[in-house]
């Protein structure tokens, strides 16, 4: 590895001649949105979130999967690159179900994160709603392919880290969705080894652990009589 | 096998011949009007006629002339038919001694053939495509002799450079400077990709190649695996074209059995072997990272580049990876030399180029023209116009990822920067003419569908992004878009163009940009006047079975 000298957003920033620029920022304390990158597989520039602009090329470039060079310029926040994301965001937000109030990653959602960051307040392209299913066959987790974004996270862990290969993406364009095996249900799954690597990876509500959707909320039926009469009884507290 | 045995298969070749040749044309537009039939009916008045010793009938590649299909050629004394029926057969072969027949005789005085240039055509309609024999005997792997015997790699490199020739597949890169950079890598194995994938809509132009003439192909495979350094080839056919594979599989096997292809071929110390590898018929198989993904087993998407093939390809070799109709332009230009072929078309644009003609243009078909012919030239005269007393609106070139030309542009010259400079591209050959009854913003929605089904799904902007610019562009149809439409419209373009990952995403919004560029007024005219509101929900999207 050779040292690189590089200026990111202004600053001097060294780095070693295969990091990427994504890796150089982070080191440098200066942050660029990401969604597909995960540390420790292998990046493969799906979500184009991270988009920066190199001096001297009127391309975009995903920092995640772009090596710096010697004497590289590069911008990570103009106006240009917050549209853009803005805008991807919005696309993000259009292609399934994202209500956000009923799903299980309300509040811990990286898609989520990214929206009120790049101050994504309405989506101005029209909602999509595809109508997908849940597969809740598997004994300790479940998928929404609603609030699935396709960063292949899941795929990936599962394959470099785990070593399973369970995930995969099946379909194209639009129709693309996760499978696990050959499109079996996952309960079926003869390869998953429950390990849940998958489940942390993903950035959103797609993949969850059993028992944490709002449909499996214990509800306690006795506390209702007490709704219905609090206000004649004027007992407000429990 | 050494050149003496070349030339002594080509001299038995021509010996063989009978002195009549009816050639009928095999090739898909020709097949499509029946031409099956005609060369069964044609065999069999032959042998009425008792000439089976004297006419010999045979299946060739395209004729050219796919509009006046199917097309029968009668040598040596070079007369055309078009249009010819079953019924016809009996006089075209009471004709051969001279005489006249009753089938409608094709003009080959029209510009639609004097124009054209054939270099990757020339043996089309000429050779019969299943016999080897019959390409050696046009002087074929002459050259692949002369370049092992006589060349060293660098001098083939050279001489591709000096052509001038680059890259047929759409992107227009320079061949040689591609060949070069391969060459010039350092590694244990290397490997040369024949990009026979041929995606776009409405092109059949490698079709014609690979049908017609496909030791050409390999002959100009194994002069690129020479000159840098590879001894493994594959060619990646997609699957809807069953004929061109088995032609190629046929003519493999041929040219192993001879010696032109395996180890040692023609006792020099290189060898090389051509694999044939399907493709399952997703367009973007045929960008080049996806391509190569999909010949490793693995799901077809594209990776971003760098690294790029030349040194990062195939399981992480340095690997080639050329059109076939790129391929086809090397044995011509290691025959004749770069020089010859950089004097032909325009200063940065080289040689020639085949274009599909198809649309409102009365004769539609395969032509190959020096580049730099004016679009006047190949609509007005080569295709004769219009019909139907209609006039010319646009030329759309490039296929799905180009653009159109308005009539205003007809002039223009047909070379890379030319069309670039128009907003439109050149591509792979692709060349729809259309007439004023066609409304741009359908036919951007046409183009925007098929991007919108083919996108592989890797990456947001254009998963989504085509999906949404699809939806908005069938507002405009339906004359119910708003002003807001239009400037969202024109941001998405924006983003696909800029955030895609590959060169289907960054180049869907090209038939919408080019035809608001040109004909914004009819996007005008799909916006509802009043008070048109977007429904809060519309209905959900059709998508494939989840998971
Ligand atoms: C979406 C997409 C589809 C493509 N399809 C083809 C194709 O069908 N045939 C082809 O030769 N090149 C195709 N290309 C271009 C190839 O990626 C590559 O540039 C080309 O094969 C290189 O060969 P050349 O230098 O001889 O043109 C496509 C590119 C993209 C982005
Ligand atoms: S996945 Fe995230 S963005 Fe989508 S609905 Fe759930 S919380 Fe909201
Ligand atoms: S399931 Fe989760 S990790 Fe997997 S692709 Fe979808 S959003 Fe990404
Ligand atoms: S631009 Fe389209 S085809 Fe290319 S990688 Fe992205 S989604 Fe796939
Ligand atoms: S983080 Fe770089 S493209 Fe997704």
């Amino acid at each position: 590895m050779i040292a690189v000298t590089l200026t990111i957003d202004d600053r001097l920033v060294s780095a070693g001649d295969d990091d990427t620029i994504l890796h150089a920022a982070h080191d440098a304390g200066i942050a660029i949105p990401t969604l597909c990158h995960f540390e420790g597989i292998a990046d493969i520039g799906a979500c184009r979130l991270c988009l920066v602009e190199i001096e001297g090329s009127p391309k975009l470039f995903a920092a995640c999967t772009t090596r710096v060079t010697e004497g590289m310029v590069v911008r990570t926040d103009t106006e240009r690159l917050r549209r853009h994301r803005k805008l991807m965001i919005e696309l993000m937000l259009s292609e399934r179900n994202h209500v956000c109030s009923v799903c299980v990653a309300n509040g811990h959602c990286e898609l989520q994160d990214r929206a009120i960051q790049a101050g994504v307040d309405h989506v101005r392209v029209e909602y999509l709603y595809p109508k997908f299913t849940m597969d809740l066959s598997h004994k300790r987790y479940g998928a929404d392919p609603n609030r699935c974004i396709l960063c292949a996270r899941c795929v990936r862990v599962c394959d470099e880290v785990e070593g399973a290969h369970t995930w995969d993406i099946g379909g194209r364009g639009i129709a693309s969705h996760v499978v696990t095996d050959l499109s079996a249900p996952w309960g079926d799954s003869a390869t998953c080894t429950a390990c849940g690597k998958c489940v942390t990876a993903c950035p959103t509500g797609a993949l969850f652990s059993q028992g944490a959707t709002v449909g499996e909320l214990e509800k306690d039926r006795s506390r209702l009589a007490f709704v219905v009469t609090a206000r004649k009884t004027r007992e407000w507290v429990r | 096998m050494d050149l003496s045995g070349l030339h002594s298969i080509a001299e038995r070749e021509r010996h063989s011949r009978k002195p009549n040749t009816i050639r009928c044309c095999a090739a898909m537009g020709c097949e499509a009007a029946r031409s099956r039939q005609v060369r069964v009916a044609l065999r069999s008045a032959v042998a009425a006629a008792g000439r089976q010793d004297s006419i010999e009938v045979q299946g060739v590649g395209c004729l050219g002339l796919c509009s006046a299909g199917p097309l029968v050629r009668v040598e040596p004394q070079g007369v055309m038919y078009q249009r010819v029926t079953p019924e016809d057969v009996q006089s075209i072969v009471a004709a051969v001694d001279g005489g006249t027949s009753t089938a409608e005789r094709a003009d080959l005085s029209h510009p639609f053939f004097t124009l054209q240039y054939p270099i990757v055509l020339e043996n089309s309609g000429k050779v019969d495509p299943e016999r080897i024999e019959s390409y050696v005997a046009e002087g074929g792997y002459e050259t692949l002799y002369h370049v092992l015997r006589e060349m060293s790699p660098a001098e083939v490199v050279d001489e591709v450079s000096r052509s001038g020739l680059r890259g047929r597949g759409g992107a227009g890169f320079p061949t040689g400077l591609k060949w070069a950079t391969v060459a010039k890598t350092q590694a244990d194995w290397k490997c040369v990709v024949c990009n026979a994938d041929e995606g776009d809509p409405g092109a059949f132009m490698d079709r014609a190649v690979m049908e017609s003439d496909p030791h050409r192909i390999l002959e100009g495979m194994a002069i690129a695996a020479y000159a840098v350094g590879a001894n493994q080839g594959y060619i990646y056919v997609r699957g809807e074209y069953p004929l061109a594979y088995d032609r190629l599989q046929v003519a493999i096997q041929q040219a192993d059995r001879l010696g032109l292809l395996g180890s040692r071929i023609f006792d020099s110390p290189f060898d090389f072997r051509i694999d044939l590898r399907i493709g399952a018929g997703a367009f973007v198989c045929g960008e080049e990272t996806a391509l190569m993904a999909s010949i490793q087993g693995q799901r077809g998407t594209p990776r971003p580049r760098p690294p790029y093939p030349a040194e990062a390809g195939l399981w992480g070799k340095p690997t080639l990876i050329n059109n076939v109709e790129t391929f086809a332009n090397i044995p011509p230009i290691l025959k004749r030399g770069g020089g010859w072929y950089a004097a032909i078309g325009t200063d940065k644009s080289k040689g020639t180029k085949v274009f599909s003609l198809t649309g409102h243009v009365r004769h539609t078909g395969l032509i190959e023209v020096p580049m730099g012919t004016t679009l006047r030239t190949i609509v007005e005269d080569m295709g004769d116009g219009v019909p139907n007393g209609r006039a010319l609106k646009a030329v759309q070139t490039g296929g799905s990822s180009g653009g159109c030309v308005p009539a205003s542009e007809i002039d223009v010259s047909v070379d890379y920067e030319s069309l670039a400079a128009l907003g439109s591209i050149m591509g792979s050959g692709g060349m729809v003419v259309l007439d004023d009854s066609t409304d741009m913003v359908d036919l951007a929605r046409f183009f925007m569908e098929f991007c919108a089904d083919e996108s592989c799904g890797k990456c947001v902007p254009c998963r989504v992004g085509t999906a949404q610019i699809y939806r908005l562009l069938e507002r405009f149809v339906a004359r119910e878009a708003t002003e807001s439409d239009l400037v969202l419209l024109e941001e998405l373009c924006d983003l696909l163009r800029s955030a895609s990952l590959c060169g289907l995403g960054q180049n869907a919004p090209n038939p919408v940009l080019s035809t608001l560029r040109y004909f914004r007024e009819e996007y005008e005219a799909g916006m509802a006047s009043i008070g048109a509101s977007r429904g809060l929900i519309r209905e959900p999207a059709v998508v494939g079975r989840p998971a």
